[in-house]
């Protein structure tokens, strides 16, 4: 008779099988979960060292953060982030000296050069739409991006992510309204946390589910556990090809944890209990992640260590470059406030 | 008297008037449970509760908007905007709905309400916590617009402003909030609004100024003073309506104008002064008028540097001043 933990595996490798993933896209996966990881553990300790003024980040959305945007065609499909984006602009292509960049607010950060906050990002090469500060204005743009992508025949789809709290917006309903009219190929990502800084989700909105927003737009919605990278996998892949069939767009709620406080300017004992913040360590996607590897025979011991001596390198690495990288040079302050014959 | 900070007086203001008068009430983004992302509305939760002290959804148009309704029928809303940066989602709310009931009914209907939103750069803030959003406020007719300088002032001009039957934009300094303290009255103290205040007595220039740039205006005033030059220092405190006599009497004494405010200077709100002063007290100036104002870029940007080219400081006043006086 074949073993508990030999059926464990069985049905556990059924999971990945059953989407087409392999052992090592499930790694890829994996690592930039921890890639992202390990750079956002470093920002904090660069901040609370005094190094930088401030931090926002997307500790406990990585899982999310892969699911959806391993189900995406990375090369050709448009993204437009938030701040919390950190694993999704990696996957996209930003490498950790650029995110270090921003950091530091140094010249060479491509997001925009040193003169936004961290965590906002943008990448022309990568097809990620600068953004900016106030929440909900990225979703229309993303409408916009799928509606010129159709117009253009293109044949890319634009995936917009955002936090429970900015669907609040006008702008939030008016983008699900116009996409779902025009039959728009964007993938609507709300990355549900449960608290906009300290204000919860029930206080947010009289929902449960932000997914069952989609019935009021005539579009389809989902929820799902945003810990759960395979399930949001899952769920992203058929909101993509739906997309890219030309059917219009969807609405994806991933349930995870904020694992930080909101940024460095936020404590957030002040509004959440212990026994919640010991709580959504057991949910950090990470940890579940790894675990779902090790029991599938995916990752070892030395799988493991090879995956996170290479991070560290690469978070030192980057480290080093962003805090020894020159500051923009003031008298380039002027420039580009409207088009320049010769700009870069 | 007490000595306190800025944010302390406007916390105290808020606790006095909901205190007073149950029509007062709070509402804006984490102003509950969290005290205000700067803690102004720290404690009103535990002492007023979830009724009076609202944690409203991540929106805006609605925070106006709600408060609209609620002024409509006999409460008195303080609303608080996060980040003024993030007060052009209610833009629609403030201007056309707020700024024009008094108006366009004629006197029928009116908008007794608060709107609070911390404003101002060089805290590490850039494009979007950083912003001066009050010249857009003070083009328009029907709506009042204050900057609190001095802590005092912060407290009775809060309190006048809730007292107030029209709408009031009321823009805090953020770096200010923790930086000086002031003298401010225990009690129900009110500072009426539309009246300025001279901070610095002088004979050789006024400097017309707000908010953080009164600050800087002040500490540039006592450096040119070791060299001899005397400069008298108004603190606008209102400006909308603007305390025109003021502004009038001061040059009219001294003869030279100097306007400082941290905004871009194109169309920014020391445009409006310079213009009143080249209308009405043309044949009192032996000087042209001077500016020192942000430069003509959209906001401050992040990287140290850059934020440090950004913002006017004393030093630069002090320059100005110092050029004013030679003429
Ligand atoms: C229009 C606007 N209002 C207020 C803010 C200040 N602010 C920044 S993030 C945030 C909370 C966002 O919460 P949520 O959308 O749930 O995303 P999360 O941070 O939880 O991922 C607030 C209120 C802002 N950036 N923009």
């Amino acid at each position: 008779m074949e073993s508990k933990e030999a059926r464990g595996v069985r049905e556990i490798e059924s999971r990945h099988q059953a989407l087409g993933l392999a052992g090592e896209h499930l790694l890829e996966m994996y690592y930039y979960m921890a890639l992202a990881r390990a750079l956002d553990e470093r920002m904090w300790v660069l901040q609370r060292a005094g190094k930088v003024p401030f931090v926002i980040s997307g500790q406990g959305h990585e899982g999310a953060q892969a699911g959806v945007m391993y189900a995406i065609d990375r090369d050709l499909d448009w993204f437009v982030p938030y701040y919390r984006s950190v694993c999704a602009v990696l996957m996209k292509g930003m490498t950790p000296r650029e995110l270090m960049l921003s950091l530091f607010a140094k010249a060479e950060d491509p997001s925009s050069g040193g003169r936004q906050m961290p965590g906002h990002y943008g990448h022309p090469r990568y097809k990620i739409l600068s953004t900016s500060s106030p929440v909900g204005t990225q979703y229309p743009h993303a409408v916009g991006i799928a509606y010129a992508a159709k117009v253009r025949k293109t044949g890319e789809i634009c995936v917009v992510s955002i936090g429970d709290g900015g669907t609040s917006q006008g702008d939030w309903h008016e983008a699900l309204n116009f996409a779902s009219i025009h039959r728009c190929p964007v993938v609507f990502v709300v990355e549900n946390n449960g608290y906009a800084i300290s204000v919860p989700q029930e206080l947010q909105m009289a929902v449960r589910d932000i997914a069952v927003r989609a019935q009021g737009y005539g579009i389809p919605g989902y929820t799902v556990d945003g810990s759960d990278v395979l399930a949001v996998y899952a769920v992203a892949k058929e909101a993509v090809e739906r997309a890219r069939r030309g059917e219009g767009p969807s609405l994806v709620e991933c349930k995870v944890v904020r694992l930080t406080a909101h940024s460095s300017d936020d404590r957030q004992e002040k509004y959440r209990p212990v026994e919640e913040l010991e709580a959504i360590r057991s949910v950090d996607p990470l940890v579940v992640f790894r675990h779902y590897l090790e029991r599938a025979g995916i990752m070892d011991e030395a799988k493991y260590t090879e995956i996170h001596t290479r991070i560290r390198e690469e978070v030192d690495d980057a480290t080093t470059y962003a805090e020894l990288a020159p500051y923009p040079d003031p008298l380039t302050a002027t420039r580009h406030v409207y088009f320049e014959e010769n700009g870069e | 008297m007490a000595e306190l900070r800025l944010i302390d007086a406007i916390n105290q203001a808020l606790h006095e008037e909901m205190e007073r008068d149950e029509r007062v009430l709070v509402l804006g983004e984490d102003v509950g449970r969290k005290g205000g992302v700067f803690g102004a509305t720290e404690g009103l939760y535990d002492r007023f509760g979830g009724e009076r002290v609202i944690d409203t959804p991540l929106a805006e148009s609605s925070i106006v908007g709600v408060a609209i309704g609620m002024a409509a029928n006999g409460l008195l809303p303080v609303a608080e905007i996060q980040f003024a940066d993030f007060i052009f989602p209610a833009m629609n709310q403030i201007l056309s709905e707020a700024a024009r009931m008094r108006y366009r009914s004629n006197g029928a209907f009116g908008c007794p309400l608060v709107i609070r939103a911390p404003y101002g750069g060089g805290v590490h803030g850039a494009l979007y916590h950083s912003q001066s959003v009050e010249a857009f406020f003070a083009h328009i007719p029907g709506l009042k617009v204050v900057v609190p300088y001095h802590p005092g002032d912060a407290k009775g001009l809060l309190k006048a402003s809730i007292r107030d039957p029209d709408p009031v934009l009321f823009f805090e300094h953020k770096k200010l909030y923790r930086m000086v303290r002031g003298e401010v009255p225990e009690g129900d103290y009110i500072v009426p609004l539309g009246k300025a205040a001279i901070r610095r007595e002088g004979k050789d220039l006024s400097v017309f100024a707000y908010g953080l740039m009164l600050h800087e205006a002040l500490v540039a005033a006592e450096e040119v003073a070791k060299e001899g030059i005397d400069a008298e220092v108004v603190d606008l405190r209102t400006l909308r309506p603007l305390d025109k006599e003021t502004l009038l009497a001061s040059v009219r004494k001294t003869n030279r104008a100097l306007i400082v405010y941290e905004d871009n200077g194109f169309l920014g709100y020391g445009a409006e002064l310079a213009a009143i002063l080249a209308e009405e007290a043309f044949f009192d100036l032996d000087a042209p008028i001077m500016r020192v104002t942000g430069p003509e870029v959209p906001a401050v940007p992040y990287a140290p540097p850059l934020e440090r080219w950004f913002m006017p400081d004393a030093r630069r006043i002090a320059e100005a001043m110092r050029r004013l006086a030679q003429y």
